[in-house]
């Protein structure tokens, strides 16, 4: 038997609460609150205290995804990555970049919502991105 | 934030509004409640009777989207008793003449006539606030969510320079965001006009310094919005579209406008952990991993920069996002390759001078409020404590407008948007948790009991709401917290989401939407069949 604890940031609201994931063999089973951080102090709310739930749900993708028949059926990482860099690249070409956008993530991390706003703006020549920050 | 969230509980004074704090925020609502006990004066604005209303010295229930009148309104007793702070107006601000003419013109009793607070109660408020000497303003999408937002934001700001009430501990004008990261997103660039740490896309200067960094060919020329996007896909502009841990579909305004505006490009690409009813519309969608399964940072609303830990692997082939932009990118043509997610931090220092002085290695210390220029500076917890961004605090002289959409007699009441206190948003995360699910399972509208006998619906039955962009049919809770004429729903439950309901319409500056008002009818439904009752 393996248990860690992983100190983190909650996912939730925009407080910033740290707190630690209790990790046993591989996978999560519980969060505490940060004692030490000054914005939570040892506290979290509801939301927060079961923010490890969602992780394991069997309803989380595991395999990219490609839409054949109308339906969207699993396919290989190679596959998914060339047939979209693929279809943008034509989009590209065929009508410029301002034919594409970009909504970026109010959920993920800095170091994502960086990267992705520099292909936007890099790869298309263009500022067409945005996120929910209005929503 | 301009203030941290520590601070908030050595105010004297608190002003709440457009905040449903213990539900959205309830680690700022224990601050509160500290402040409280250690003998600070409450205001809370709100038109909903919101649990912080029950503990407020002093609570108003404004009509819906009247926020600019009752702010003039106050400011309008401020100045008339002598109550401001002329100093600091003298010293750090602008504008101050033009702002009065226009206050001028909110009398108590006009401003009263609009807001539907009394005179008495404005001037309550007006006290409060301006003779206290810390006071704070605390809001969220209660004031913004509006087709005059920005106007709202902006009366706030009037209101605290008038009075001096910023630049010093405990004060400010502090919005609370709604999302872990919507203020990282916004301080990376996520937003059409501005590059990373808010520098303008059409500043020459700033185009260039970038062109340097990244060693490209960027445009000057300002991007779409979120709506603009969503009517470019409709009208042929917009052909392709990538989606990063979003769910428009669930999130937007009028979401059969939203769905229709997918279904019309000719390219969908979604990133995320679930398929969510927008990548159930995508040509491609990429697998990705959540804040348990990646390295980063978050910036949170007092703009603390933390660390996000990876504390287990994702499932199958789920990949961390920022691989997966990575990959796209090489492949579309463009090369990115990042070592770490530490990397790319070093990258972000190097041109978003508010966190030049940020890293990794600091920040596993603790987190630091930016701006941080260099690497020996603590941080800044308060803004504006010398100078404002802009040099002096600039009065905006402001109108009162109207929401877009009034009521009729085809639709009688007003429907309002927000959170209940186990779910967030589109209910992706919360509803997928089995012990927030639990807390509750269902959707439902609140409903004033007068209006209930009027409709003759009882507690716990069904009831059509129907707005002029489409229905959705939920449970029906009669309660006091809104007030006769109005209800109150949240778009957590796809199945019944208020986001069938509300209404497009923008603020002409920010573009953000007026969920927080439109108007509704609402129609009994029969508890077993589910059809329209007689009448």
């Amino acid at each position: 038997m393996n248990l860690n604890f992983v100190r983190t940031t909650c996912p939730y609201c925009g407080c910033g609460c740290e707190l630690l994931l209790e990790v046993l063999d591989g996978k999560l089973v519980g969060t505490l609150p940060s004692k030490t951080n000054p914005m939570n102090q040892g506290k979290l709310c509801i939301k927060g205290w079961n923010c490890h739930e969602f992780i394991h749900n069997s309803e989380r993708l595991a395999t990219p995804l490609i839409r054949k028949n109308g339906n969207l059926e699993p396919a290989s990482w190679d596959e998914a990555l060339d047939f979209a860099a693929g279809r943008l690249r034509e989009l590209k070409e065929q009508h410029g970049g301002d034919s594409v956008a970009f909504l970026t993530s109010a959920k993920c991390t800095n170091e994502e919502n960086y990267l992705l706003q520099k292909f936007c703006r890099v790869g298309f020549e263009t500022n067409n991105i945005d996120h929910c920050a209005r929503l | 934030m301009t203030n941290s969230i520590p601070e908030i509980e050595d105010a004297d004074c608190i002003f709440v509004t457009g905040s449903n704090t213990t539900v959205a925020h309830p680690l700022v609502a224990h601050r509160i409640y500290r402040a409280k006990a250690k003998g600070a004066k409450l205001i809370v604005a709100d038109p909903r009777r919101i649990h912080l209303a029950s503990m407020a010295d002093v609570y108003i229930r404004q009509n819906l989207g009247s926020d600019v009148a009752m702010l003039n309104g106050i400011m309008n007793i401020i100045i008339a008793n002598g109550w401001h702070d002329q100093t600091f107006v003298d010293e750090r601000t602008e504008g101050f003449d033009k702002f009065l003419e226009v206050i001028k013109n909110y009398t108590p009793e006009r401003a009263s006539e609009i807001c539907g607070v009394s005179v008495e109660d404005l001037t309550r408020v007006a006290e409060l606030y301006a003779r206290s000497e810390k006071s704070t303003i605390l809001y969220a999408m209660g004031i913004t969510q509006h087709s005059h937002g920005v106007d709202n934001v902006k009366s706030l700001a009037n209101l605290a320079m008038l009075t001096g009430k910023i630049g010093k501990p405990s004060t400010g004008v502090n919005p609370l965001r709604g999302q872990n990261n919507v203020q990282g997103a916004c301080d990376m660039g996520g937003l059409p006009n501005v590059y990373p740490a808010y520098q303008a896309v059409t500043d020459e200067g700033v185009k260039k310094k970038f062109e340097n960094a990244w060693q490209a060919q960027l445009s000057g020329k300002v991007g779409y919005t979120i709506m603009e996007m969503m009517h470019g896909l409709e009208d042929g502009s917009v052909k392709g579209m990538v989606v990063l841990g979003e769910n428009p579909v669930g999130s937007d305004p009028d979401v059969n406008h939203v769905k229709h505006a997918l279904q019309s490009a000719e390219f969908l690409a979604v990133i995320d952990i679930f398929l969510t009813d927008t990548a159930k519309l995508a040509h491609v969608v990429f697998p990705a991993t959540a804040f348990a399964e990646k390295e980063g940072t978050f910036t949170n609303t007092e703009r603390c920069v933390l660390r996000v830990r990876k504390a287990v692997d994702p499932p199958g082939e789920a990949r961390p996002d920022w691989q997966i932009i990575c990959d796209l990118s090489t492949r579309f043509g463009l090369p990115m390759s990042y070592a770490s997610p530490e990397e790319i931090f070093r990258e972000i220092a190097s041109v978003a001078p508010s966190y030049a002085g940020l890293s990794y290695e600091r920040l596993d210390k603790g987190p630091i409020p930016w701006p941080c220029p260099t690497a020996d500076h603590p941080g800044t917890p308060i803004l504006h404590t010398e100078r404002f961004a802009r040099g002096k605090g600039l009065f905006h002289a402001i109108e009162y407008r109207p929401p877009e959409e009034l009521v009729d007699d085809e639709f009688p009441m007003q429907l309002t948007t927000g959170r209940f206190f186990p779910h967030y948003h589109t209910g992706t995360m919360t509803r997928n948790s089995p012990s927030l699910h639990k807390e509750m399972p269902e959707g439902h509208i609140e409903l004033h009991p007068a209006d209930a006998v009027d409709l003759g619906i009882k507690d716990g039955e069904y009831a059509r709401i129907v707005s002029r962009r489409g229905e959705v049919e939920t449970k029906v809770l009669l309660t006091d917290q809104v007030d006769r004429g109005t209800i109150f729903m949240s778009f957590h439950f796809m199945e019944a989401n208020a986001n069938v309901l509300t209404n497009a319409a923008l603020d002409p500056i920010c573009k953000i939407p007026e969920y927080k008002v439109c108007a509704v009818r609402v129609e009994k439904l029969d508890a077993t069949s589910g059809a329209t009752a007689a009448g």
